[in-house]
């Protein structure tokens, strides 16, 4: 006869020193992947400023074809990913520095969620309705 | 007789209860201090530094539809956004450059594969700055030339 397992116990308020699969986590994975995003698209973007000082009609004509709604979606997403970045950035630098940045760190994780909402959902209410018109010349 | 003791005694096989040790060989600088460090005062500038350049490229004026040669060149007419670019871009590509390093050291498992990833990254770093950093210094924004679009160039510009 096959015998059952207790229930494992669940646990209202804080689990303890668990870090893994926690906020703790979340925000050092999407600090990782945001950092190398922004690092790859900074490669790019130093290269295609550069074209203005092969001909004012080559830089213009790249970032032409730029102008249009699925770049125009990509930029979004940058943004995205260096508000996350930036304000996570803080929220490490309080867990550093400030006497009690490491105990409220989850608290901190959210705040950065909060702020990156309220930052980004206005930019991107401005910026569709600007990639979505038509270019002016 | 006395008692031969092939095998070293106690006290010179392991060492005393609470000896302190090191975990790692000692280096000669401290340099992964200074990263840490740098890593964080960067970010802060970086901070105010992106996000401005952020505001005032893609929200302010036209946001996104302004960017054109002209506008670049009324911007880089003014010191004040070629200190602000030319900071941007030395700190982003040096805080950059380290977080991808320490991606690097936590990944690459083999010698090799982390040391030529390395050499791939600081190629990429040095090729961008100095790019960057000419693209900064030499920049003209009023070029005169047979191959030259006067169309393009911004208003203040004797061409147009």
């Amino acid at each position: 006869m096959a015998r059952t397992l207790p229930a494992l116990p669940t646990v209202s308020g804080p689990t303890g020193t668990l870090y893994r699969g926690r906020e703790g986590m979340w925000s050092w994975v999407g600090h990782r992947i945001t950092g190398v995003l922004i690092f790859v698209f900074l490669l790019v973007h130093v290269l295609d400023t550069a074209l203005v000082t092969v001909s004012p009609q080559a830089y213009d004509a790249v970032i032409a074809s730029y102008k249009n709604p699925v770049v125009g979606l990509g930029e979004a997403g940058l943004v995205a990913a260096v508000l996350f970045h930036a304000f996570n950035g803080i929220r490490i630098m309080l867990v550093d520095f400030w006497s009690k940045g490491p105990r409220y760190h989850r608290q901190l994780f959210w705040g950065v969620l909060a702020v990156w909402l309220v930052l980004f959902v206005p930019f991107l209410v401005r910026h569709l309705s600007i990639i979505f018109s038509p270019v002016e010349h | 007789m006395t008692a031969v003791q092939s095998t070293p005694g106690p006290a010179q096989a392991i060492d005393a209860p609470r000896s302190p040790y090191r975990r790692s060989k000692p280096t000669r600088t401290n340099f992964e201090l200074y990263a840490w460090l740098f890593m964080r005062m960067s970010g802060v500038l970086l901070v105010v530094l992106v996000l401005g350049h952020l505001f005032v490229n893609l929200v302010l004026g036209d946001g996104i539809h302004q960017v054109d040669f002209a506008f670049v060149a009324g911007k880089w007419a003014s010191p004040f956004w070629k200190v602000w670019d030319l900071s941007m871009l030395w700190l982003a590509m040096l805080h950059g450059t380290n977080g991808v390093r320490t991606i690097i050291n936590d990944y690459a498992e083999r010698n090799g594969t982390r040391f030529w990833l390395k050499m791939a990254l600081y190629v990429a770093f040095t090729l961008t700055v100095v790019l960057g950093t000419l693209v900064i210094f030499t920049f003209d924004p009023c070029p005169v030339g047979a191959d030259i679009d006067a169309s393009a160039l911004p208003s203040f510009c004797p061409a147009r």
